[in-house]
């Protein structure tokens, strides 16, 4: 039967490769073979290898696969609020969206960054960015949950974002606009950009033990737009590189005005000696706005603090933080190999690779061999940091990841391709094409010491031809390949949420060793918790109606609450009482403006309520929980203003009780 | 007691093979899972399932002649975080069973094992299954420790009227 099941499934293979032919207008013959399906089958039952962390893109949340099967495992909301979890509906949730401009209720998230110890993937947290209203999220990896979410001042399309040293010292995020400072007149000409202008990299530090963000410091550079960025490892640790475009300082019709130059620039920070200058109190405080938003696994609330200073290091002035290196031209991304030593430029309009020096680029500086400056900040010579380049690899290289055994992979935006190139001799290795416009790869760990080059996955940003159509819009898109051999073999493509933009991968052992299953009842530290259902109460404050309720299979404590008038705001303050994994329960209410909870075992969430008619309203579970699932329900009467039905609330007692009278 | 464990072990193995001929595949399925509740529940020679113990890591508890108060009272405050939403102090039946009477009808070890392994024996001791034929809910893990089952034990004995 085995066997059988193996001939059926390259059976299967065969057949969508063949049919795939007569559609497809490139050779997809050719680049997927018999055995594609065999590679990425994961029976039923068994656990994939890697979780894959896939950023969202314009959903403004996280997904999460299992490779190779590509099975989506999980969206957790970041930045945007989702009505499955109650994200951004309940009481305790909606700080995390606050910012110094109120609720935000929806955002782009663009790039993944897992957490590293020594330059290698630990499987504490995952960082993402948000774009539009600049902030930093980290995610806990023992729970999926957004756990923290800072704001960043001086920001704006915070895309050069999260990007992490190698012991998680720091997470970086550089601004994509730059904008006139926020304390600075912010009302002045747009054409007077170049003087008015001003970029801002934010140095996030990491508490290694907690993972508690804070601004460090911030570096202040002259006007341009950054991009990506990657941290030095090993020998060149203590450094940080960000691509940046538009040198040309240009305000309008950038897609001609910023590609002006042969050449932009890679920014080389060395943020060591930044962090000596900020110890020698070289920084400036400056008065800003932003809110630090944490959510507490204990309370199971968040709470949103606004903060108003942050230090900024200016970098024309403190010489020798920050020096340019040229490089063709609009770089996409600058990436950094296991060793330390290469840094990739991808110039989104060149036709080359220019790979450049670690050991060169400390040379350069030691010598001086300087092409001038720009705006105060020194620019290298691009010969004398340049190691090589790889000549016509393809058209508009955007991002490169590693295998850590001397090999590198390149997306080509335009030609729509991955190549992989060897580092040493700069020598095309092979090359695959991807359905359609590339955006970022990601092998498991390729951006650190020690990559896993088991899978490369591409994020593509066009479909077309993939899947079933669905209206105007298409799913979108990444790619499988199996990168185990010398030749990359594209084994599977498969649907993602929003714009698959960045993705990280690691190994499945990394997290499942760690993972939260319940959270203990005794350790629920909310302050409207209902530890037991004789605990269980409504609670009259004036014009609130405090709900202290408790849930599990199969009901609700209290199910009849009577007494609530016109004018009341109720708080469903709802405790599941399950010590047992993976049993939430649900919580709904009749006309309810707002979400539904879904609250964990041992958690308890919120739900505010405020009734618009009198009348009965019916609540209930609204996850299956039991074969008596459905049996879980309640009503709450909703009498008029000045009514003087009694508060009363009960459990278990009959309809013949002497309350249902009144 | 040692044999006890050894015993114990022996079940594992045999619910390990079990598991593995169904995940092959193999074509004799339908057999290999008729099979297995037979392995575990028969009563003459095959001594793999104890159905006064139950199944868990209790083997032998240890009673006192009377009861230990200060047990009792820490085992109903667990039962009113966990238990009483579900289950009455009378003989009447809510979600689960109601508690009178129960440790005159099951073993110490029996419902220690029950509350702290509630899965595995609801899959396979006949008891939990009539009374899950009865109540249609099965009972959730609660995660409780080796103390808190202890201390809720004595605190059914309370219920049933020890001293
Ligand atoms: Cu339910």
């Amino acid at each position: 039967m085995k066997k059988l099941n193996l001939k059926l499934v390259v059976c299967i293979a065969v057949f969508s490769a063949v049919s795939m032919t007569a559609c497809r207008p490139k050779n997809v013959g050719s680049a997927v073979s018999g055995d594609a399906a065999k590679k990425t089958y994961v029976a039923p039952g068994k656990y994939d290898e890697f979780y894959n962390f896939v950023s969202g893109g314009f959903s403004g949340q996280m997904s999460v696969y299992g490779l190779p099967s590509a099975r989506l495992l999980r969206v957790i909301p970041v930045f945007s609020v989702d009505p499955e979890k109650g994200w951004g509906y309940s009481e305790e949730t909606k700080p995390m969206l606050n910012t110094s401009h109120g609720f935000v209720p929806w955002d782009d998230l663009h790039h993944v960054e897992l957490s590293q110890t020594n330059g290698e993937i630990n499987g504490k947290w995952v960082f993402g960015n948000a774009n539009n209203t600049p902030r930093l999220a980290r995610i806990d990896l023992r729970t999926f949950r957004t756990a923290e979410i800072i704001e960043l001042p001086n920001s704006a399309g915070n895309h050069s974002s999260p990007f992490g040293t190698e012991n998680s010292e720091y997470i970086v995020a550089g601004t994509r606009f730059s904008v006139p400072a926020d304390n600075a007149n912010g009302d002045v000409a747009i054409s007077s950009y170049k003087q008015n202008f001003k970029g801002h990299i934010s140095f996030v530090s990491i508490n290694p033990e907690n993972g508690g963000m804070n601004i460090a410091f911030q570096i202040k550079t002259p006007g341009v737009n950054f991009d990506l960025a990657r941290c030095g490892r090993a020998k060149s640790h203590g450094w940080f590189f960000f691509s940046c475009y538009n040198t040309e300082q240009a305000n309008t019709l950038l897609e001609v005005n910023a590609s002006q130059k042969d050449k932009d620039f890679i920014m080389a920070v060395n943020w060591k000696k930044a962090e000596e200058y900020l110890k020698a109190g070289k920084g400036t405080k400056v008065p800003v706005k932003y809110a630090h938003n944490v959510y507490s696994d204990e309370t199971h609330t968040a709470t949103s603090t606004i903060k108003t200073e942050v230090t900024v290091l200016d970098a024309s002035v403190l010489k020798d933080i920050c020096y340019f290196i040229p490089c063709p031209k609009s770089p996409h991304g600058c990436d950094v190999d296991p060793t330390g030593e290469f840094i990739v430029g991808s110039g989104k309009l060149a036709a080359l690779i220019p790979v450049f020096s670690f050991d060169k680029i400390q040379k350069a500086i030691a010598d001086k061999s300087y092409d001038g400056e720009f705006e105060g900040i020194p620019v290298i010579k691009y010969e004398s940091a340049l190691y090589g380049e790889v000549k016509k690899p393809g058209l508009g290289p955007l991002h490169t990841e590693f295998d850590g055994k001397g090999n590198a992979y390149t997306s080509f935006f335009v030609s729509s391709e991955v190549v992989k190139w060897n580092i040493k001799d700069l020598k095309v290795v092979d090359r695959v094409p991807t359905f359609y416009s590339v955006g970022h790869l990601c092998v498991p760990g390729g951006n650190t010491r020690k990559p896993n080059p088991k899978y490369l996955i591409a994020y593509n940003k066009i479909t077309k031809d993939r899947y079933l159509p669905t209206g105007p819009e298409l799913a979108q898109s990444a790619q499988l390949y199996d990168i185990s051999g010398e030749k990359m073999q594209l084994i599977l493509d498969f649907p993602t949420i929003g714009e698959p933009h960045y993705a990280q991968a690691l190994s499945a052992d990394l997290i499942t060793k760690n993972q939260v299953k319940i959270f203990k009842i005794e350790d629920n530290k909310h302050p409207y918790a209902t530890k037991g259902e004789g605990e269980s109460k409504v609670v009259r404050q004036g014009n609130k109606v405090h709900v202290y309720m408790t849930s599990v299979r199969s009901h609700f404590a209290p199910d009849n609450i009577e007494g609530v008038k016109m004018g009341d705001e109720v708080y469903f303050h709802v405790t599941n009482l399950e010590q047992d994994w993976d049993v939430p329960h649900g919580f709904a209410v009749k006309g309810a403006n707002n979400a539904e909870l879904l609250i964990m075992p041992g958690e308890t969430q919120t739900l505010k309520w405020v009734p618009e008619k009198v009348g009965m309203f019916p609540m209930y579970c609204t996850d299956f929980c039991s074969a008596l699932h459905q049996e879980m329900q309640g009503y709450v009467r909703v009498s008029p203003a000045g009514s003087n039905v009694p508060l009363t609330f009960h459990v278990g007692k009959t309809a013949s009780a002497p309350e249902a009278a009144k | 007691m040692r044999k006890l464990l050894i015993i114990i072990s022996m079940g594992a193995i045999s619910a390990f093979f079990a598991g593995c001929n169904s995940n092959s595949g193999g074509e004799s399925t339908a057999e290999t899972t008729t099979e297995t509740p037979q392995a575990t529940t028969t009563e003459n020679g095959n001594p793999s399932y104890d159905p006064n113990r139950g199944e868990g890591k209790f083997t032998k508890v240890e009673l006192g002649a009377t009861l230990d108060a200060a047990m009792a009272t820490e085992g109903e405050k667990v039962s009113n975080v966990k238990c009483s939403s579900c289950h009455k102090l009378t003989d009447e039946k809510l979600v689960g069973p109601g508690w009178k009477g129960v440790t005159t009808r099951r073993t110490p070890e029996w419902i220690m094992n029950f509350i702290t392994n509630t899965d595995a024996m609801l899959d396979k001791d006949p008891a939990a299954q009539a009374q899950l034929e009865i109540c249609l809910v099965r009972m959730p893990n609660q995660s409780l420790t080796n103390d808190d089952a202890r201390h809720l034990l004595e605190f059914m004995r309370k219920n049933d009227g020890v001293k």
